[in-house]
């Protein structure tokens, strides 16, 4: 029995959790959703008594099967950790040591607990991986084995308490949904009271029994999965359930002109003997929304790269507006260069954190004219105009680099996964000010995400990518309300989207 | 691993060529005659002309620096103008006393920076920190003849613990040669530390704040087996090229520490061939001194692909 009592924790003084209660029985799943920055994830540190520095519990009790955690000495803390606690955290990439065998790591988690070297391949066989993995480095593993390798680790013990924090960011919807299900089976067998920290309101709704929503530090509500997510009572839920996009939502019917802007036929592309890109032909009208989705490596980064002139030359030619354009952006002149803009999913590393946002907007119009109007389209606040990227907001950076792709007056922009860090109120701010702006300019977007629900509310038509080839394309409405190609039915699934069959023909 | 070391060693003749130019030509650039200088101001024009045809410099320098390439390879280094002895056995000799000094050197380099370095960075922003961050940067500001001055001055002309020449006598034990060798050789480590430790505790600093560091204590592992266990391989891959580089800065250092404590190893030897205009020795020594460059160069590439299998496995290209 876990039981959590007026917990409050504060960084350096700045409280950001306040007089959090809850309890959790053994072998019952806790969901404790919120934005970044609500402070679930100092939450989910506190519960293993290990906040970043500058980090203090200023008030509250933590209680495991009887332990009061937070008064431990160091030695029965270590002692408690041992024996009862597990955590997985988000980017099992980064919590796995790069310099280790991965055997040799499981191996010292299975010390710990005093159990033989000898049972590696058995925890390994635990979470579906064959025993061969034993002997590769975390690098040599993809992000879903590695995040398995985590779980193994957990596993080594028996914990009273599983932490999983955001344990599935990163991955994709079909590796998530695998993850998500070794966990599901595994909740019986490991009988540990489990905590599961997610931004994401609709997975936590599948697979836990109670949810408490956190807000500025806060529980707001909380209780059963079921009766939270149907009938909100806090108003913060409620906006945060209407905030994520949903398939099958109501959306804004919109015309374009079917003049094609940009064509692209049979695009190959290749890294060394392994093609990425595989014969792909694809037509984007003037003024129309395509949606791109696919898994990682499915290819779609690596068509929008081709699209703006980046990446590696290859195969077949991309025209727009009836002139072929140059497979490399340098050989593109300026003014076809401004007609093909791009936003990436991490402004992080596309914005220059040593300029401020006036001279990043002033740059992109090149005249220098008219950057508070080009800030106010992406409905970015004046007063951001002077300040540096690190100060502001993911979702503000994003507005920055958006405002930056319409500075050239583009024919089209490239947006590659524009919202998938971002929180989703966030968002759903910056998804309409994208569909404004389409609306005013007449602009078109390839789009890609490997959120579903996003693109069917953003795109006109959507466009399946699976293993370099494109597998599925139509309007967004069929495709993702009544797919036909089995892997778009995967994709779908994954998601937690239950297609409609209703026109499927059955052979 | 067998193929990155093929295709390094691969590499090695034809900088080797490069090198053997390079030291050619400055030489050729060396203000002044040879013939001239040996023999001495008052010397007849006749007699310097005698002595130009002897050692064939008036032959053209394509021919001579062919004639010395094919030498230097087939062991034939010829003959020192000043001191009258063959080349090969004085550059070798002294290039032993060399690397037996910056060997005692690295002994005491290697493990001192990388153990200052760790405990910074597991400590860091605490007064050790701080303590070892900036004394680090202040000696490796000091250039090495201005410690080596202090450290003679110091501890072998004020407090008499140390001889003040860094060659032990003929026939002396190794703790005698350690003894001598000891001052010089902690002059050039007290340049060098701070350049390290503050490699290593970058990594160790990132080290003990990453995800699997913290992931490891999560499942019950003291601090201490945390930095045995973890941190300490992952702090070591940027000491290992930082060693590298110091190394070089060591051989560089070699000439003024061993000028400075009379010791007969190759950078006082390289210094005096200079002055002498002995120009045989000058370029042995120097092509040697390169060649010994690239074998640290190497070694130091090999040791960073062993620790760290991201680079070895070619998840990452260095």
């Amino acid at each position: 029995m876990i039981t959590v009592d007026g917990l409050s924790v504060a960084y350096q003084g700045v409280a950001v959790v306040h007089d959090v209660s809850f309890s959790i029985a053994p072998g019952r799943t806790y969901g404790l959703v919120g934005e970044s920055g609500s402070g679930k994830t100092t939450l989910g540190r506190a519960l293993g008594r290990h906040l970043p520095s500058g980090g203090a519990v200023t008030a509250g009790r933590i209680e495991v099967d009887g332990a009061d955690v937070l008064a431990l000495p160091p030695r029965e803390l270590r002692a408690w950790r041992a024996s009862a606690l597990a955590v997985v955290h988000q980017e099992a990439g980064s919590a796995l040591d790069p310099t280790m065998r991965v055997g040799a790591q499981l191996a010292e988690a299975l010390r710990i607990q005093g159990r033989p070297r000898g049972d590696v391949t058995g925890l390994l066989a635990k979470v579906r991986l064959p025993g061969e993995v034993a002997r590769r480095y975390p690098h040599q593993l993809s992000g879903g084995q590695q995040q398995r390798v985590v779980i193994a680790a957990a596993l080594a013990g028996r914990p009273r308490l599983l932490v999983l924090d955001e344990p599935t960011s990163g991955l994709d919807a079909t590796v998530e949904r695998e993850i998500l299900n070794l966990i599901w089976a595994l909740r019986a067998e490991i009988g540990a009271a489990i905590v599961l920290i997610s931004h994401d309101l609709a997975l936590v709704g599948r697979l836990c029994d109670d949810v408490g929503v956190l807000y500025a530090g806060r529980l707001v509500e909380e209780g059963p999965a079921a009766r939270v997510l149907s009938e909100p009572r806090h108003p913060y839920t409620r906006a945060l359930l209407d905030s994520a996009p949903r398939i099958g939502a109501e959306r804004a019917h919109r015309g374009h002109d079917v003049t094609p802007l940009l064509e692209v036929r049979g695009l190959t592309r290749a890294y060394g003997k392994t093609k990425v890109l595989d014969d792909v032909s694809l037509a984007i009208g003037r003024g129309e929304i395509v949606g791109l989705v696919g898994e990682s490596g499915s290819g779609k980064t690596t068509l929008a790269r081709a699209v703006a002139g980046l990446g590696r030359r290859g195969g077949g030619a991309i025209t727009l507006d009836g002139a072929e354009l140059p497979t490399e952006v340098g050989r593109r002149d300026p003014a076809t260069r401004r007609r093909i803009s791009m936003v990436f999913q991490d402004p992080d590393a596309s914005l220059n954190p040593s300029h401020t946002v006036r001279t990043i907007l002033t740059r992109a119009l090149g005249d220098g004219g008219g950057v508070a109007e080009l800030a106010a389209l992406a409905a970015l606040e004046p007063h951001l105009l002077d300040v540096r990227p690190s100060r502001l907001s993911g979702g503000q950076k994003q507005r920055v680099a958006i405002a930056r792709a319409f500075a050239g007056r583009p024919d089209l922009i490239v947006c590659d996964e524009p919202v998938s860090a971002l929180d989703v109120s966030v968002q759903a701010g910056v998804l309409r000010t994208l569909a404004d702006q389409q609306a005013r300019t007449g602009v078109s977007y390839l789009f890609i995400s490997h959120d579903l629900a996003v693109v069917y509310q953003l795109a006109d038509r959507v466009v399946v990518m699976s293993g370099g080839r494109i597998v599925e394309e139509g309007p967004a409405e069929r495709i993702l309300r009544e797919p036909r190609h089995p892997y778009t039915i995967g994709l779908l699934r994954a998601a937690g989207h239950e297609p409609s069959q209703r026109r499927r023909h059955v052979h | 691993m067998k193929g990155f070391l093929l295709r390094r060693a691969a590499t090695v003749p034809l900088t080797l060529l490069g090198v053997s130019l390079l030291v050619f030509a400055a030489t050729e650039l060396v203000p002044g005659d040879v013939a001239r200088t040996i023999l001495g101001r008052e010397a007849s024009q006749a007699s310097v002309t005698a002595l130009r045809e002897q050692l064939g410099l008036d032959r053209p320098w394509i021919q001579r620096y062919a004639d010395w390439l094919g030498g230097f390879l087939t062991g034939d280094w010829g003959e020192s103008y000043t001191l009258g002895v063959p080349v090969h056995d004085l550059v070798l000799d002294r290039l032993g006393h060399s690397l037996l000094l910056a060997g005692v050197a690295f002994a005491l380099l290697a493990p001192v920076a990388v153990g200052l370095g760790l405990w910074a960075g597991v400590r860091h922003d605490r007064a050790a920190d701080r303590v070892i961050s900036v004394g680090g940067l202040a000696f490796g500001a000091v250039p090495e003849f201005v410690t080596g001055v202090i450290l003679l001055v110091v501890f072998a002309v004020k407090l008499r613990w140390f001889p003040s020449g860094a060659q032990a006598p003929e026939g002396s034990g190794p703790l005698i040669v350690l003894w001598h060798l000891a001052l010089p050789a902690l002059s050039l480590v007290l340049l060098c530390t701070g350049y390290v430790a503050r490699h290593v505790r970058a990594g160790t600093v990132a080290s003990v704040e990453s995800p699997y560091a913290r992931a490891a204590e999560l499942r019950g592992l003291t601090r201490g087996q945390v930095v045995r266990r973890h941190v300490l391989r992952n702090s070591t891959v940027p000491a290992a090229s930082a060693l590298g580089v110091q190394l070089q800065f060591l051989l560089g250092g070699l000439v003024s520490v061993e000028l400075l404590f009379t010791y007969p190893g190759i950078g006082a030897l390289l210094l005096q061939a200079a002055v002498d205009k002995d120009l045989p020795v000058l370029q042995a020594a120097a092509l040697v001194l390169g060649l010994l460059y690239m074998v640290i160069v190497l070694g130091a590439d090999v040791a960073y692909r062993l620790l760290d299998p991201r680079v070895r496995l070619g998840a990452v290209t260095s």
